[in-house]
Parts: structure tokens; sequence; C-alpha cells
């Protein structure tokens, strides 16, 4: 199993700069400076690597994008706002090695040729903000950054800014309003931020493990890095784990392992929990479809499904899902899909930033009906209502958090129907009829 | 020049004019309606998503279809495009979909809303909108509160089309009114109340395509069909004294800018919007206080021109909806049409 970016992160000590550097660490620094910055960007052109915050567009393509006007500065931003529901592998990242992130930092905005900047880290994550905060001042201290870094006459100053913790500001138009001091509203599109981006500049926004892939790339070349993985799926990708598994957590997997080997293998997630049977995987964050046992095991043309971006997006929307930011959530035989999905709802209602009318108004709307089902009070009808109301939001929209809301309810009523229904036909059967008052301390009318 | 075609009419536009801006230069049924788009406001437009149109052809060039439909306010044409706005079915049922959604927590109380009859959401809904609500929740509900000695916010009107926003950005140095809080229980606000003391504030009034900014002065005084409004102007040392007056009698009973045929402020020779002082618009109310040149032409189409509803169509509708509705229990007052009113 090959590891590119976790292989000494249970290091005792590999957060400090002193234990980092005598695992190899900085060596891609001192080789980043010695390159030619569109070397750089060849490298990661070649190495295949594609954006870990969701979309998985290649990063080479995006840095080669960005515009160069004479005398205009330019600026990287490390996306680290991580929200997704089931997603937490930046935090694991960059609570257990930090210099990784900053070091790929160095050498990601050299090759851009930014002077400036900043990680953008979501607000609920302090303590982590904590950490950044001393490894970047044990860099400052060491030479990496700063002026003259190790007397390559390359300047940079790394900032780290806090967000006030909402998701939105995850997209990386609304992250560059809030990165400048305003409401964090998604921009319209065009202008793209590799024209026009913080402050109006030529910018670049990258997921913190895009970002620290970059320093296995330029270690060891891109032609190494697009050696591992599958196809155009190349490289490794970090997978946060969780639900209803024996062994949840961040795991750093070679892009191409079967779904099957995932779940069941004890290097993994280590099989469901209790002995129970699988019932549903979302594979990459509470944003992409939900699939069905049958699903995520097997493409709907029977060949077996691998975590890579092209495996599981097989089947498009109809039968297949998405690769996205890689949180897997495993869901056992005993989940109540319309109760997740209420759940997944309930936070894109509560997340959205109320500029575009189908996503402000739809998302609650929706959240309300699944709030019928729950408890008891709704209809056959709701459940056409439900998937019309989705697909007048899907793609109808500023950002992506509309298409994000709407997918998991398309999905969930595609592949799981009759629970919906049951919830209709027979409410005194749910266990969790009663749920929704629970929460809410009222008595059921 | 760029060539478009919109609903298979072509067009020759010049660069970077935006697909709306084409279909308007066109006129006819084929223009998108645009409820936050405005064109004297920079960056306006994008948010609501009524004007969405499908392109079925990216440009000369590049061929492709653009994947989702889009804000046709915000998009500017390529030589080529060929855009689809009432000639797509599926395009007209998006656009429906839009509209329900900025109905669904509307408090439909036009019959006490002084914007009634002039009101954006009132055209939006007849002309794209389904006669009746899928909705059955409680509306979402804010309360009213007097921002300034002129104006009057209910939010529970608001369509967040950000007009009023950029009217505080763009013509009030200072400003203090802007969005709190996120998505549906996101609110326009001063954050303290009372705090808009500008010269030119009230515009906001004029700009809001609904009943959400209204006149302080001019509140609950009648409706504004029966008002006459003329164009007149007066010697103004703050603005250029050209504005819309709205008579009763021989009284002033309000005073607005002068709106155009898509409802928007009309620009002077020079093409500088006509926007008017609060001078204007609050204290000089008498008859006397202007020259009167004669009645405007209100060209836009607007609720007050009769017959402009196909009734048959509707009718059809209530009576399919009545037919799901029977015997069920149905909540009265708050949320599905209750079967005795239609
Ligand atoms: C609502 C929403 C939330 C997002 N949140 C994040 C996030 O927390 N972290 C992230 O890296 N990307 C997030 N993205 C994706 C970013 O917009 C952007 O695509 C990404 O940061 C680009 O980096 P990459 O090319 O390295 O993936 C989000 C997108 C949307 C629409
Ligand atoms: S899709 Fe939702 S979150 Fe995105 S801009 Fe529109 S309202 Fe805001
Ligand atoms: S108050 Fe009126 S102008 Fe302001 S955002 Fe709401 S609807 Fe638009
Ligand atoms: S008018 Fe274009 S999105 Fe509102």
């Amino acid at each position: 199993m090959k590891r590119l970016l976790f292989e000494h992160i249970n290091v005792p000590g590999i957060q400090s700069l002193e234990t980092y550097k005598a695992h190899g660490g900085y060596r891609a620094l001192t080789k980043a400076l010695s390159m030619k910055p569109e070397d750089i960007v060849e490298e990661v052109k070649k190495s295949g690597l594609r954006g870990r915050g969701g979309a998985g567009f290649p990063t080479g393509m995006k840095w080669s994008f960005i515009a160069k006007p004479p005398g205009v500065p330019r600026h990287l931003v490390c996306n680290a706002d991580e929200s997704e529901p089931g997603t937490f592998k930046d935090r694991y990242l960059m609570e257990r090695i930090p210099h990784l992130l900053i070091e790929g930092m160095i050498c990601s905005s050299f090759a851009l040729g930014a002077h400036v900047s900043y990680i953008y880290i979501r607000g609920e994550m302090m303590y982590v903000y904590h950490i950044l905060e001393a490894a970047i001042q044990e860099a400052y201290d060491a030479g990496y950054l700063g002026k003259n870094i190790l007397n390559s006459g390359y300047d940079l100053d790394l900032y780290v800014h806090c967000g006030g913790g909402a998701y939105i500001c995850g997209e990386e138009t609304a992250l560059i309003e809030s990165l400048e001091g305003k409401r964090g509203n998604p921009r319209i599109k065009p202008p793209f931020p590799a024209v026009s981006g913080v402050w109006g500049r030529p910018t670049v926004v990258n997921n913190v493990e895009t970002i620290a892939a970059v320093v296995p790339i330029v270690n060891d070349g891109g032609d190494a890095y697009a050696k591992v993985g599958i196809g155009k799926s190349t490289g490794t990708k970090l997978i946060s784990a969780c639900g209803h598994i024996n062994k949840p957590g961040v795991y750093e997997i070679e892009l191409g392992l079967p779904v099957e080997e995932f779940i069941y293998s004890d290097t993994y997630c280590g099989g469901i929990k209790n002995g129970k049977k699988l019932k549903a995987v979302v594979a990459g964050g509470s944003s992409v479809p939900v699939l069905p046992a049958h699903l995520i095991l097997k493409t709907a043309a029977g060949e077996p499904r691998l975590m890579s971006y092209e495996s599981l997006a097989e089947g498009g929307f109809q039968s297949g899902t998405m690769l996205g930011s890689g949180g897997f959530i495993v869901m056992d035989e005993d989940t109540s899909i319309v109760k997740n999905l209420w759940n997944f709802t309930r936070f894109y209602h509560h997340e959205s930033c109320g500029q575009c009318s189908p996503c402000r108004e739809g998302t609650g709307w929706m959240e309300k009906i699944l709030h019928d089902f729950l408890d008891g009070h709704a209809d056959l009808e709701d459940i056409d209502l439900l998937f019309d109301i989705q697909q007048k939001i899907d793609g109808k929209t500023i950002c992506p958090l509309g298409d994000a809301a709407a997918w998991p309810v398309a999905s969930a009523i595609r592949h799981f129907r009759s629970e919906f229904e049951e919830y209709v036909k027979n409410p005194s059967g749910i266990k969790d009829v009663k749920h929704y008052y629970r929460i809410h301390n009222m008595q059921p009318a | 020049m760029p060539k478009v075609t919109i609903d298979n009419q072509t067009i020759e536009v010049p660069e970077g004019t935006t697909i709306l801006n084409a279909a308007r230069m066109m006129g006819g049924p084929s223009v998108p309606p645009a409820m936050c788009y405005y064109s004297s406001l920079k960056t306006s437009g994008g948010y609501c998503r009524t004007c969405i149109v499908k392109v079925t052809k990216g440009s000369e060039k590049d061929p492709r279809p653009m994947p989702k439909p889009v804000a046709s306010c915000r998009t500017s044409v390529m030589d080529g495009m060929v855009v689809e706005n009432i000639t797509s079915p599926d395009l007209l049922e998006a656009r429906a979909g839009v509209v329900e959604f900025l109905l669904i927590n509307h408090p439909l109380d036009c019959p006490i809303c002084d914007q009634a009859g002039e009101c954006h959401l009132q055209d939006l809904g007849y002309e794209n909108g389904k006669a009746l609500t899928r909705y059955k929740f409680r509306r979402r509900t804010f309360e009213k509160i007097d921002i300034g000695p002129y104006i009057k916010l209910h939010m529970t009107r608001c369509i967040l089309c950000y007009r009023c926003v950029k009217v505080a950005e763009q013509l009030c140095p200072g400003r203090v009114h802007g969005v709190i809080n996120r998505g549906d229980v996101a609110e326009i606000s001063t954050y303290i109340t009372e705090a808009i003391d500008n010269e030119f504030s009230g515009n906001m009034i004029d700009v809001c395509p609904v009943g959400a900014l209204t006149d302080r002065t001019f509140r609950f005084k009648s409706r504004v069909w029966f008002t006459k409004p003329m164009d007149a102007h007066r010697k103004c040392k703050t603005c250029a004294g050209k504005a819309r007056i709205w008579l009763k009698g021989s009284e002033v009973l309000r005073v607005t800018v002068r709106k155009d045929e898509w409802g928007e402020v009309q620009r002077d020779s020079e093409g500088g919007p006509l926007w008017i002082c609060n001078e204007c618009r609050f204290h000089t109310k008498k008859a006397s206080d202007w020259i009167i040149e004669g009645p405007s032409e209100i060209s836009r189409h607007s609720v007050i021109s009769a017959n402009h509803y196909d009734l048959a169509t509707l009718k059809l509708d209530v009576a399919k909806q009545r037919k799901k509705l029977e015997g069920k229990k149905v909540l009265l007052g708050e949320g599905p049409l209750n079967p005795n009113n239609v």
C-alpha cells in the first residue's frame, strides 16, 4: 500500500519542524526553489493530480489558467474550511502534520508566483488554527518563510485566516469574499478566481489535501505520482470513513482500491459494526448521491466498484455517485434513509447563504416535507413533490450548494422510494415517529 | 458585433451585451422577466434566477450548449449564440419553479399592500407562475420596522433581490443598510433601526420590486390605480428634479422616479439615471411645487392593464386542484388553498 502523505503521520512529535525535517520534510522546498516555477506547474500537470476539495478539477490545468497581468500580485489560497458532513480529512492532516501543508503552500506559491498566501480555516477548528500558527512561526524562524527564502531571492508571507464557521465559505468565491472581510456570499461567475479573486487579483484556491500532494510531486516528480492510482485518478486520496463500521477514521488509499475491500478489509473500515448488513453508502461527503449496497459494491454493469473518480461516477446519477471530498458514510441495515436525508437537508437549509431563490426557499421546503415524513404526516404525493422541488433547485443556482442539496434527495427517492412509502402507509410502524417532537421538546399533536 | 439568436429571432448587439439586454433590444414576449437585475445599479442581478434561459449553442467558436440554464442578466452574448426562452417548455417549467420558490414564503397580502398594482412579483406570478400553491406550511414572517423617517420595511414581503443594498452601496455614502443572517432567515437591515439618513435613500423604495420597502408618507393613502401619474419637474439643488408625481384630484399623494418600460429608473439624455432626492420625494407635495409636463406614459405591462391574463387556463388549473383536494383535510388560513375560496 502506497502512502504519500501519511507515511510519517504516526511518528511522535511530527508536528514539530525538527521531527518533520528528520523524516524527509522540506526536501521538496529546497528542490522547488532550485526549479523554474513553470517547471513545477509542468510536473503537477504530469502528475494528473485532481482537486481534492470535491470537484476533482485537474490542478495543473487550474494553475496554468491563472492570469498573469504585469505588475498585479497573485495569490494562493488554501481552502481549509472543511465542513461537509462526513468529511474530516483536512483537519486530521493539519492537526497531525501541519508542516506538510506549509511546505506544500510554499512550493505551490512559488510555482504560481504568489508572494502573499492564505490558509482559510473553518472557525470551529480553533485549536488547529493554533497548531498552524505555531508551525508557521517555526517555518519563519527556519527561514522557510519571509524574505529571501533560503537565499533564493523568493519572498513569501503566509497567513492563516479564521472563518466564522459557515459551510458556504468553503465555496471558493464565498471564501474569497469572507477573506476580504465581507459577507460570505458566493460570487457570480465569471469572472473566475483565476482572473479576479482575492482583492480582484488572480487567485488559485486549492484544498488542503491538494496542496499537500504537491510535496510528493515535487520530491519524486509528476511521472512517479501518476504511476500511483488508476487511469485518470492518479495518486492517493484521503478518505474519512464514518458511520456503522468497525474502524472509523482517516485512511490514505491508493485510488483504484475496490470499494468492497475498503469497507470489509481490516486494513481499512474493518466491516460493518455488530455484524450487521450494509444498507447504503454516501461515498464522497453528504452532497453526493447515496447508493444502496448492491450499487456501491458493484456498478450496474456488474463490474466491481473502485475508489476512483471514474468508477464511482459510472452509471451517472442513475446508478452511480461521486468521489467528492472523500467523506465515506456507511449505513447499516437499521438506518433510516428518510431520517438521514432529513438530517442532510436540514444541514443545507441551515447553511444556504440565501442569495438565490431556489436554494434559499427550496431547501427549507424540502426539510419541512421530510419532517412530515418523520412525523407520519406526509402523503404519497409528497414523494413526487420532493422530487420535483429538488429538480427545480438542481442547476438553477449561483453556486453548487443548491445542487448539493438536491442530489441527496433525488438519489434517496430514486433508490429507496419504498422506504418513503412505508413512512406514509405505516407511520406507527416507524420507530422514529416522535423523533421530530423529541428533538424540539414537544408533545405530538 | 456579436449576433445572437433568441427564440429564433436574430439580433446584432454591441460586444459585452447581456442576453437579457439583447432580448430587451428586441422587445416582445421573449424578454425574460427580471426581478433583481437593475441596469442603473452596478453588480445587480444574478440572485433571483427568474431571468434564466437555455443556451443551446454557446457560440460560433464553441457551439456546445451550456449544461445548465444561465441567468440571462449576467451572461454576455457570444457571436453565434443560440438562446431559448419561451420556445423551451422545460425552461418555462423551471422558471415556474423559481416563481413558486419566490412565493412560498410570501405573505400574499396584496389587498393591504401599497405596492399592489405596480408590483413586479404580482406580474411575475401571473405571467410565469402557476395558479395555485403546493406549499402547506406556515409562512415565514418578520416584524415590520421603520428604517428611518421615510421608509417602512416589511421584511416578510422581501424577495432578497439586493437592489436596495446596491442603492445603499452606490448612492448613499456611509451606508448602514445591508443583509444580516443567512438562508431563508436572511433579512435586510439597517442594524440600528431608523439609521438610514441620506439624501438619496428614498430611491430604495423605487427599486424595490415588491412592497417590502414602502413610502411612509404615502402608506395606505390610496391604491395606486386610483392615482394619476404625471411627469413633472422642479428646480432642485440636489438632484435633477425630474420626477413622477401621483395625483388624486389636485393633491400630490406621492412622488417617485420616472420609470421606463422595464420598471427601472429612466435616464437623462446623457444616460445618467434620474434618481431623485428625498427633498423632492418626501417634502414637495404641493402641486404648485411642480411644473407638470403631462400625463406619464405607463408603457410597462402591469396588473392595472385589464384582461391581460388568460382566465381560461387559470380556471382549468383551479378545477384540477380542487379535484385533488377533494375529501382532504385542509388547514384553513395557513397554507394550501382553501377550496371554498377559489
Ligand atoms: C458549498 C460548497 C462548500 C465547499 N466546501 C469546501 C471545503 O470545505 N473545502 C474545500 O476544499 N473545498 C470546498 N468546496 C469546493 C471549492 O469551491 C473549490 O472547488 C475547491 O476548494 C477547489 O480546490 P481543489 O481544486 O483543490 O479541489 C466547496 C464547494 C461548495 C459549493
Ligand atoms: S446556491 Fe444557495 S448557497 Fe449558493 S449562492 Fe445560491 S443561495 Fe447561496
Ligand atoms: S427590500 Fe425590496 S429591494 Fe430590498 S432586497 Fe428586499 S425586495 Fe429587494
Ligand atoms: S434578474 Fe437575472 S437573476 Fe434576477
